[in-house]
């Protein structure tokens, strides 16, 4: 049985003007389909430019991404993306049905059904009623709700966030978070969710694929053992969680200096030893 | 505020008309050759009830509208065209840059050459002159499409020519629009230009024969037809831009939040 999504010996290094950076070395992981992976490492170490050769926005220099056994070479029909930036990531010309729609034209589905597919994607984020509205009309929290209903609408496999709570307000996140966890659990995607918040990564993920510093690799893996029912209040002042969260950090703390834990290396524990 | 600006500005147009009153009649200056605000308003109503000044009026805006129409449709076509096919910008970057300075008025002969007197003579000088102003404004337009709306459309599979209509049209028209306006000025100072000089039938040729005939107020009443035109053309402009762009943040004003 092969992984939904299959990452292996991943590699890129941008040149151009006399520059060349490596910002991906090596990287192999996988997504089983239905998981919620977080995707956590230090900031500027390649989280962005993983994702976009995982959607096929960006062809690797070495190695190659599966999705579903077939290689992406470029956007697969199956994957749908939700940027960091959602106030450019949707279009300010469009309405909020329009924009949530115009994805739903390149398939081939009657106006009926993408009507349809539109009306549950807003309804699932809570904006049924602002369909009608441009994305300026709405505030950062609302907006990134549209993109994320965007998404839904398109109906993909896995669906790819790219930090898309770190422009938001707090409140706001923790109100996405949970619309995000509530989305998987109702729809069973499968989601791959990039950030640099180490809470956020232990929160909201299953699992935790944590990075190391540029040039990027894998620097561990490890299995999120909280209960599946999770809330902001209870979760987040477990100690089970403040565990997992110190564990990730001391993992991004030893990534930032370039030392890897021989123990943990070797080991590749699922599960970090219990305190 | 806005009625008190009204105010002022009727005020400061009234003044201007009637110092084209006095002046003249105290004979700060000649009245031959500046007739009163009375005599020209006269010349106006003459001009308004003459079926000849009406024909003027309308070569003139069919020279001014074809120029522009085609010089608007061949710049947007040039423009995407040279953004969408890879390294034609950059090859005809310096022909572009070599050809732009050239005045249109430089080609006055060439034209009458060309065409004599006939509209093609006008609408060879009015597309040239256009041209360059709505093709450069779609190359920057094109060159600003947002890179996350860009990749969002590539991650969502939109072809290309799909981006071209749903993402670049959009994001370039605020720099088309603006290009559409001050494209429809320059036409208008092309068009009287040609006719002016050339002598295609319009308003141009009517004004250089009021000239010729020392029909001094009528040469006036003339020249604030122009004037007429180029203002009604430069609102007509800015109301067809604030339409097309009432989502751009330069005219969508107050966001509720």
């Amino acid at each position: 049985m092969h992984a939904l999504l299959d990452v292996s010996g991943l590699k890129k290094v941008y040149e151009g003007s006399g520059r060349r950076v490596e910002a991906v070395r090596d990287l192999t992981f996988t997504v089983d389909a239905g998981e919620l992976v977080c995707l956590v490492g230090p900031s500027g170490c390649g989280k962005t430019t993983l994702l976009k050769c995982m959607g096929g926005l960006l062809t690797p220099t070495a190695g190659e991404v599966l999705l579903g056994g077939r290689k992406v070479s470029g956007p697969p029909p199956g994957m749908a993306f939700v940027f960091q930036e959602y106030g450019r990531s949707l279009f300010p010309w469009m309405r909020v049905g329009e924009n949530v729609e115009l994805p739903l034209k390149q398939k081939d589905l009657s106006k009926a059904r993408r009507r349809e597919l539109v009306a549950d994607a807003l309804e699932s984020v809570g904006l049924t009623d602002a369909a009608g509205a441009y994305p300026w009309q709405l505030s950062g929290g609302m907006q990134q709700r549209v993109a994320i209903a965007r998404a839904l609408a398109y109906e993909p496999e896995v669906l790819l966030m790219d930090e898309p709570f770190a422009a938001v307000d707090a409140q706001t996140r923790a109100d996405l978070e949970d619309l995000v966890r509530g989305l998987w659990r109702e729809r069973g995607i499968t989601i791959l969710f990039v950030t640099h918040d180490i809470d956020e990564a232990v929160y909201l993920g299953e699992r935790v694929v944590v990075l190391s510093a540029s040039p990027t690799v894998v620097q561990e893996q490890l299995k999120v053992d909280l209960p599946v029912e999770r809330d902001q209040l209870h979760t987040r002042v477990a100690p089970r969680f403040a565990e997992l969260r110190t564990h990730v950090y001391e993992q991004i703390q030893a990534a930032k200096r370039g030392t890897l834990p021989v123990q943990d290396r070797l080991t590749k524990t699922d599960t970090p030893p219990l305190h | 505020m806005k009625g008190l600006n009204t105010a002022l500005g009727a005020a400061g147009l009234a003044a201007f008309l009637a110092l084209g009153e006095v002046v003249p009649r105290v004979g700060i200056v000649k009245e031959a050759y500046f007739p009163p605000t009375s005599r020209i308003a006269s010349a106006f109503w003459t001009e308004l009830n003459d079926g000849a000044f009406w024909s003027a009026l309308g070569d003139t805006l069919t020279g001014w509208a074809l120029g522009l129409a085609i010089a608007v449709g061949a710049g947007i076509a040039a423009g995407v065209l040279l953004c969408v096919v890879p390294y034609l910008r950059e090859a005809t970057a310096s022909t572009i840059e070599f050809l732009r300075p050239i005045p249109s008025v430089a080609l006055i002969p060439l034209a009458v050459l060309l065409y004599g007197t006939e509209l093609k003579s006008v609408l060879l000088l009015v597309v040239y002159a256009s041209f360059w102003q709505i093709l450069i404004q779609v190359l920057y337009g094109v060159q600003d499409v947002d890179p996350v709306a860009e990749e969002t459309a590539r991650s969502y599979g939109l072809g290309t020519w799909a981006r071209v209509r749903h993402v670049l049209w959009p994001s370039a028209l605020p720099y088309v629009m603006t290009g559409v306006r001050l494209a429809a000025a320059v036409a208008l100072i092309l068009t009287i230009t040609a006719e002016l000089v050339i002598g295609a039938p319009g308003l141009g040729a009517t004004i250089m024969v009021a000239q010729s005939s020392q029909a001094v107020p009528e040469m006036y009443a003339l020249i604030v037809v122009t004037g007429l035109l180029g203002l009604i053309i430069n609102v007509g402009a800015r109301t067809v831009e604030r339409r097309a762009l009432a989502w751009h943040q330069s005219v969508r004003g107050e966001v509720t939040v």
